[in-house]
């Protein structure tokens, strides 16, 4: 049986769910039928995967010198 | 036994450890977790300085009533559920002075999205972050969302929590959950997708595609 094929605006609204797998078999299916034919979806598929990568790395986010030092004297303290 | 389970049931005689006195044992509960605390804080409060005051409230609240904690979370949820109540608790007490109320002045747009453009943004730049002024520019763009977005956003992101966690601590249903982080991505595709002054590498990898 033939995919059945979506436009663009229905695979940018499903990019999110499909980079987080949350997605059913057949709109998995048909996305991937249309990245394969589409330049615009696949250059918004591979930007928003970057920005999920980058925003998971863990060099984004760093604590402030001495945070858990501070942190643990305020429990010391505690009564 | 799973790592999952044996990570439970160590936390659990942890929790039972402090309870009866053993102060010790918080820190050693509390300790893989510090990180998620913190960035939680800094996805309400934004600033540094306020978002450690809240991590450190936080921790005083979650140790004080560590007696309370049914295990029906995990405590990791339950941790960071304290620390984003305090984080809002703490705008609150911030914006009362300016405003009458701008609390939950959530800007939601969760219509339909239409990308800016069609950068092909091939070329992953992850080793870029090694430069602070990459970092920089990233949080920027997150710190630029909207409150409802970037709260997702660094839940499911930043701190790869489930959806399921993220429900819960946010107090969120899971199509909220799911439609406020599509588009906190996408937004954040649009702000750095042509990168910094419009190239990621002195922009001979970055190519503009535009249908229109």
């Amino acid at each position: 049986m033939a995919t059945i094929e979506i436009s663009c605006f229905e695979v940018w609204r499903e990019i999110s769910n499909y980079l987080d797998a949350e997605i059913s078999p057949e709109m998995r299916e048909r996305m991937e039928a249309h990245f394969k034919a589409c330049a615009h979806c696949n250059a918004v598929l591979d930007g928003t995967r970057n920005v999920v990568g980058l925003v998971g790395d863990g060099r984004l986010f760093q604590m402030p010198e001495g945070f858990n030092k501070r942190l643990y004297k305020k429990i010391q303290g505690v009564p | 036994m799973p790592a999952n389970s044996q990570l439970r049931t160590n936390e659990a005689e942890l929790i039972k450890s402090v309870c009866n006195g053993k102060r010790e044992a918080f820190y050693e509960l509390l300790q893989p977790y510090e990180r998620m605390v913190y960035a939680t804080a800094m996805s309400v409060v934004k600033n540094p300085a306020d978002a450690e005051e809240v991590a450190q409230e936080a921790v005083l609240k979650a140790f004080a009533n560590l007696g309370s904690f049914r295990a029906e979370s995990k405590f990791s949820t339950w941790m960071l559920q304290i620390t984003y109540n305090e984080a809002k608790m703490k705008l609150r007490k911030a914006r009362s002075h300016l405003y009458e109320s701008l609390d939950d002045q959530q800007q939601t747009d969760e219509g339909d999205y239409y990308p800016r453009d069609f950068a092909d943004w091939r070329p992953i730049p992850c080793e870029l972050l090694e430069e602070s002024e990459m970092r920089q520019a990233i949080q920027n763009a997150i710190a630029s969302l909207s409150p409802c977005y970037r709260e997702v956003l660094i839940l499911r992101d930043l701190q790869n929590l489930s959806i399921k966690e993220t429900m819960t601590i946010l107090g969120l249903s899971k199509a909220t959950v799911k439609t406020r982080l599509h588009r906190a991505r996408l937004l954040l595709r649009d702000s750095l997708a042509p990168g910094i002054d419009g190239s990621w590498i002195n922009g001979q990898d970055y190519r503009k595609v535009r249908s229109w």
